[in-house]
C-alpha cells in the first residue's frame, strides 16, 4: 500500500521538509562485503561509442525540419527602464519570421516572481530585452541590430559591499538583501569561547565571480505535436523544465515532453528552465515551426550564472592543545539580480570541526550583475576556502600539525541538528590520503616570509563535507525481452558523470545479465520520474530505484522459472543469466530460453526509491593534499600534485568515480589560481565575453591527481550504500592550494584566485 | 552563395550566407553535428576538423574558403559501426564524460599521432593545449592518448 511519509532532505546545503510517497517496503541495504560481478568494476561509458564517434545527439546537434533560429537581445545596461521599443525594422529583415518582446508577449512571471520573461525594468547587462527567430542564425542575429530601443539609464551596483549600504541602488523593491535580512545560525556562547582562546586567527577571505562553462551552451529546441509542446533542452532536470514551461505557458502538464538524451555538462548551471526554453516554445506555438535557441559562448558569459563571488571574514579560536572554542563566521555572497534562493556558505563552519561556540551570520546580496546559479558544492567551496585556511592558520600559530589538529576537533555528530550521522569514515580519508601524499614531509611554515631564492615547495591540505545523500521520489522500470535482453526506463538525465554506465550496472549485477544486454534509456518525461541532477544525488537517488526495479524482475523470472521447472521459488537460483534448482545446475535454462517462451515484456518489474532513514543526518566527507612549488620572486605557484581521497559510501564503478575526482579538483584548481569572471563596476559590461578572456584551465597547467576512495558502503543511507561524488572534490581544492602556498612562503594569500600579482604583494605588505 | 565541398570523400553541395562558418557549413547545411560549436572563436577546439589534411577550427575558416577542397570531419574516422583506434582508446581509458570536447580532441590526437606515433608527454600537452574539456580535468585524456599510441603500434602506454 503506498503511504506518504514527512521526510527532512538535504539538497544543495539546505534541509528541507517533503512528503514522500512510498509504495512498500524498502530492499535491505547491500552490506559490506558483498561479492558482486559488475558493481564495483571500472566498466567503459555505455554511449561512449556514440560520444566518441560524434554521433550523440546533444539538445545543441538538433536541426528538426523546418527549423526557426532564435537570437535574443540583450540589455547594454546594468540597470535602465525600456521606454520605447520599436521592432518594425527588423521584422522587415530578410530571413526574419517573428520578434517578440513585452509589446506582443504575456507578462509570465519569471525568477519566483521578481521579473517576468520580458521585463521592462532591465536589471543586468545581459538582461532579456526581444527575441528575433529567423531562416538562420545568422540573419536572426544581424536583425537584433535593426530593433530599436530608447533606454532610461538608471542607477545601479555591481559591488555587494556598496549594496547593503545604506542609499544604494536598489535592485528589488523589498531590498538588497535576499529575504530582507542575514541568515542567522548559533550555538553555545561565541564571546565566552573566546575568551577561553590561547590563540585567535582571525582571517578575510574573498573568492571570485567563477563560471560553469560547460562545454555545450544553454539552449533549447521547441516544437509542436498538434497540442503537445516537444522540447529538447540542455538541462539537469527534464522534469523541472517540464513543470516550469507548462506553468508559463498554462498548459497541462501531460501536453509537455522534455527530452534531453545527450547532456554536454551542467555543473549546476542547468537546473532550471531558462527564459530560451519558454521563448522557443511561445515562438513555435506562433509560427507552426520547430525553433531552435542556443547560446553563443558570450551569452553564456553573461546570462548563463555563475558561482557568485562572496565576501567572508572568519575568526577561530582554540585552547594551546589545538581544542577549537569559538567559531564565528560572517559571510557576503553576491547573488546578482535575480535568485530565488541563498548560499549556504556557512555549512562548513558550522558542521565540519567540533566546536561548542559558533556563530554565523550570511548574507545573500542582490547586485545588477548576472543571476546567480548553484555551481558545484554551492557555498560549500566558498566557505570551506574561509574555514580550512582558518585552520591551518590556527595550527600554524599553536606549531601542530594541521592534520592533528583537525583530528583533534573531529565531529562525531551532526552539531547544528543535534543527531548521528549515518556513517563518517572521515579519519580513514585523512589516513589514506596523508600516507599517498607523504604528509610527513611537510615542513613547519616559515615564520618570516620567504621574498627571494629558487622556488620553495609548500604542502596543504583541506577537508569537506557534503550532502549527497540522494531521496526519494525516484521510479525505475525494468523489463524482459524474448531474446533475454533487459531494457530500463529512468526519467533521470546524464549529464556527462555516467549515470547511464552506473545504473546500467546495477540492473546488470541484479539480472545478471552482462552490461551489452542491458540498455538503459532516460533523459525522456515519458519515463518514470526521477529528481534534478544536482547536488550529488542523482546515482543515490535513482540507483535504489533501479535496483529494486531489477529485483522485480528478477523474482518474476524466478517464479517463472519455479513453474516451469516444477519446484518452489526458493528452490530456483539465478546465476550467470541462468535460472537453476538449487544443488542441480543442470536442470535450469537460460533467461532468454525463459523469455523466448513467454514473449514481450511479460517480466517486468517496477522500484522505488525508499526513504532516507529518521533521525540521521548523511554526508559524504573527503580530504585532499597539494603540493605546490611557488616562486618568491614572480609570485607564481605551480602545483605538483593533488591526492584526493573521498567517503562517498560504495563506489559502483572506480573509473567513473576518477574521473569525477579529477573534474573536481581541475574546477577547483582553476577557481583557485587563475579563474575570475569580471564585471566592469563603472558599465556593469561583462569583461570576459569567451575563452580568451576566460582561464578554463588548459591540459599544459595541470598537475598530477591520486584519486583515492574510502570505498566502504554506507550502512543505513540506501539500498546500495552509496553516496555523490559530483560535488565532493571541487569543494577542498582550492583551500588546500593556498593552505599548500603559505606552506611554501609564509605568508597567506586569502584573495582567491591566487594571481602571482597577489603572492608579490602579500609579501610585500609583510615587508 | 553556392559552395561544393569534398567531406570524408564525398563530393556535398551548399547554399550558404557568404559570412558563414565551414563549421556551420557542415552543422547547419550538411547535418554532420560531430564537429561540435562551444566558442566559435576558436579556443577551444571542439570544431577540430582537417581541411586539404591541414587541422584548422572549423570555427575560424569560411565556407567559401573550403569550396573546391578537402574536408575530413570526426564521423570520417569511423568506419561503418567501427570506431577509430583514437576513438576506441578514449572510451576505453574512460576519457569521455559529457563527451562535447571529445570529437575535437580525438580529430586533435588523430592528427597528432600521425605526424609523432611516439609522442612524449609535453608533447601531448601542447599539441592539446587548443582543446579545452570542463569535465575531465585531462587526467584520462593523457591516458587515453599513451593507449591510442601503442595501440596504433607507437611505444606501450
Amino acid at each position: 500500500m503506498p503511504r506518504i511519509i514527512k521526510q527532512r532532505v538535504e539538497f544543495e546545503g539546505r534541509v528541507e521538509e517533503r512528503n514522500v510517497v512510498i509504495e512498500g517496503d524498502d530492499l535491505p541495504v547491500w552490506p559490506a562485503g558483498e561479492r558482486f560481478q559488475v558493481i564495483g568494476t571500472p566498466v567503459t561509458r555505455v554511449d561512449g561509442a556514440q560520444r566518441a564517434g560524434g554521433t550523440a545527439r546533444y539538445t545543441a546537434d538538433l536541426y528538426p525540419a523546418g527549423v526557426l533560429h532564435g537570437a535574443i537581445l540583450r540589455s547594454p545596461h546594468p540597470h535602465a527602464r525600456i521606454r520605447a521599443l520599436r521592432t518594425s525594422r527588423a521584422e522587415q529583415a530578410p530571413g526574419v519570421r517573428l520578434v517578440l518582446s513585452h509589446r506582443n508577449t504575456d507578462a509570465i512571471p519569471w525568477y519566483n516572481g521578481m521579473s517576468r520573461i520580458f521585463d521592462t525594468e532591465l536589471r543586468y547587462v545581459g538582461d532579456e530585452v526581444a527575441l528575433v527567430v529567423a531562416d538562420d542564425a545568422a540573419a536572426a542575429r544581424d536583425a537584433l541590430d535593426l530593433i530599436e530601443v530608447e533606454y532610461e539609464p538608471l542607477p545601479h551596483v555591481i559591488d555587494p559591499l556598496e549594496a547593503i549600504r545604506p542609499g544604494a541602488p536598489q535592485v528589488h523593491p523589498q531590498g538588497n538583501v535576499l529575504g530582507g535580512a542575514p541568515e542567522r545560525y548559533a550555538r553555545g556562547d561565541v564571546e565566552q569561547g573566546f575568551l577561553a582562546a590561547d590563540a585567535i586567527v582571525e582571517l578575510d577571505v574573498t573568492t571570485p565571480d567563477v563560471l560553469h562553462h560547460s562545454m555545450e551552451t544553454h539552449g533549447s529546441v521547441a516544437w509542436w505535436e498538434g497540442d503537445t509542446l516537444v522540447i529538447w533542452d540542455s538541462t539537469q532536470h527534464i522534469f523541472g523544465v517540464r513543470r516550469q514551461v507548462a506553468a508559463a505557458l498554462r498548459i497541462p502538464l501531460d501536453r509537455v515532453r522534455v527530452l534531453s538524451p545527450f547532456m554536454g555538462g551542467g555543473f549546476g548551471g542547468k537546473n532550471n528552465a531558462g527564459k530560451h526554453t519558454v521563448l522557443a516554445a511561445l515562438a513555435s506555438r506562433r509560427l507552426g515551426r520547430p525553433v531552435r535557441i542556443v547560446f553563443t559562448r558570450a551569452e553564456e558569459s553573461q546570462a548563463a550564472g555563475k558561482r557568485p563571488r562572496s565576501v567572508q571574514r572568519i575568526r577561530v579560536g582554540a585552547r594551546s592543545d589545538g581544542t577549537l572554542v569559538a567559531i564565528d563566521y560572517w559571510g557576503v555572497s553576491s547573488i546578482g539580480a535575480y535568485r530565488a534562493i541563498g548560499t549556504p556558505l556557512a555549512g562548513p563552519a558550522t558542521e565540519l570541526y567540533a566546536c561548542p561556540n559558533v556563530r554565523a551570520e550570511t548574507l545573500n546580496v542582490f547586485t545588477h550583475t548576472g543571476p546567480a546559479a548553484a555551481f558545484r558544492a554551492p557555498g560549500y567551496v566558498e566557505g570551506t576556502c574561509a574555514l580550512e585556511c582558518a585552520i591551518e592558520a590556527l595550527a600554524d600559530q599553536l606549531e601542530i600539525d594541521p592534520l592533528e589538529l583537525r583530528l583533534r576537533n573531529y565531529a562525531e555528530a551532526d552539531q547544528v541538528l543535534g543527531r548521528p550521522y549515518s556513517s563518517k569514515f572521515l579519519r580513514e580519508a585523512y589516513a589514506m590520503g596523508a600516507r599517498a601524499i607523504g604528509w610527513e614531509r611537510r615542513a613547519l611554515t616559515p615564520r618570516s616570509p620567504v621574498r627571494d631564492g629558487p622556488p620553495r615547495r609548500g604542502l596543504g591540505m583541506a577537508t569537506q563535507l557534503w550532502g549527497g545523500s540522494g531521496s526519494a521520489p525516484a521510479y525505475a522500470e525494468v523489463r524482459l525481452n524474448p531474446d533475454g535482453t533487459a531494457e530500463v526506463r529512468i526519467g533521470t538525465q546524464d549529464i556527462g558523470t555516467g549515470t547511464k554506465t552506473a545504473l546500467t550496472q546495477i540492473a546488470a549485477e541484479v539480472l545478471t545479465l552482462p552490461v551489452g544486454k542491458v540498455t538503459l534509456s532516460l533523459g525522456d518525461t515519458d519515463f518514470p520520474y526521477s529528481p534534478l541532477s544536482a547536488g550529488s544525488q542523482t546515482l543515490a537517488s535513482c540507483g535504489p530505484a533501479v535496483r529494486m526495479a531489477a529485483d522485480e524482475a528478477r523474482r518474476h523470472l524466478i517464479d517463472a522459472a519455479a513453474s516451469l521447472l516444477e519446484v518452489a521459488p526458493e528452490d530456483v537460483r539465478l546465476e550467470g543469466g541462468r535460472l537453476f534448482v538449487a544443488g542441480v545446475p543442470e536442470r535450469g535454462l537460460a533467461i532468454a530460453e525463459l523469455t523466448g517462451q513467454i514473449g514481450n515484456f511479460t517480466i517486468a518489474g517496477r522500484g522505488f526509491r525508499g526513504p532516507n532513514p529518521d533521525g540521521v543526518t548523511i554526508r559524504t566527507w573527503g580530504a585532499q593534499f597539494a603540493e605546490v612549488e611557488v616562486d618568491p620572486e614572480t609570485g607564481e605557484v605551480s602545483v605538483l600534485r593533488i591526492v584526493a581521497c573521498h567517503d562517498v559510501g560504495r563506489v559502483i564503478n572506480p573509473l567513473q568515480y576518477q574521473s569525477q575526482i579529477h573534474g573536481g579538483v581541475i574546477q577547483g584548481l582553476g577557481m583557485a589560481l587563475r579563474e575570475e569572471h569580471v564585471t566592469d563596476p563603472e558599465t556593469g559590461a561583462v569583461l570576459d565575453l569567451g575563452f580568451d578572456a576566460y582561464a578554463v584551465p588548459r591540459i599544459t597547467g595541470i598537475p598530477e591527481i591520486v584519486a583515492l576512495a574510502v570505498d566502504k558502503p554506507d550502512p543505513i543511507a540506501n539500498n546500495l550504500g552509496v553516496k555523490g561524488v559530483g560535488e565532493p572534490p571541487i569543494i577542498p581544492t582550492p583551500a588546500a592550494i593556498a593552505n599548500a602556498v603559505a606552506n611554501a612562503l609564509g605568508v597567506r594569500v586569502t584573495s582567491f584566485p591566487i594571481t602571482p600579482a597577489k603572492v608579490r604583494a602579500e609579501l610585500g605588505r609583510r615587508a | 552563395m553556392r559552395v561544393r565541398v569534398r567531406v570524408n570523400g564525398a563530393w556535398r553541395t551548399a547554399e550558404v550566407w557568404p559570412g558563414a562558418s565551414l563549421l556551420a557549413l557542415l552543422r547547419d547545411a550538411l547535418g554532420l553535428c560531430g564537429s561540435k560549436n562551444a566558442c566559435e572563436q576558436g579556443e577551444c577546439g571542439s570544431c577540430s576538423v582537417w581541411l586539404d589534411g591541414e587541422l584548422v577550427c572549423a570555427c575560424l575558416v569560411l565556407a567559401a574558403q573550403a569550396d573546391g577542397r578537402e574536408v575530413r570531419t570526426v564521423e570520417g574516422l569511423t568506419t561503418g559501426e567501427d570506431l577509430h583506434p583514437v576513438q576506441r582508446a578514449f572510451v576505453e581509458a574512460g576519457a569521455v564524460q559529457c563527451g562535447f570536447c571529445t570529437p575535437g580532441f580525438v580529430v586533435a590526437v588523430v592528427d597528432l599521432l600521425s605526424r609523432d606515433p611516439d609522442p612524449d608527454e609535453p608533447r601531448i600537452r601542447e599539441a592539446l593545449s587548443g582543446n579545452l574539456c570542463r569535465c575531465t580535468g585531462y587526467q584520462k585524456i593523457l591516458d587515453a592518448v599513451r593507449l591510442a599510441a601503442s595501440k596504433l603500434g607507437g611505444s606501450s602506454p
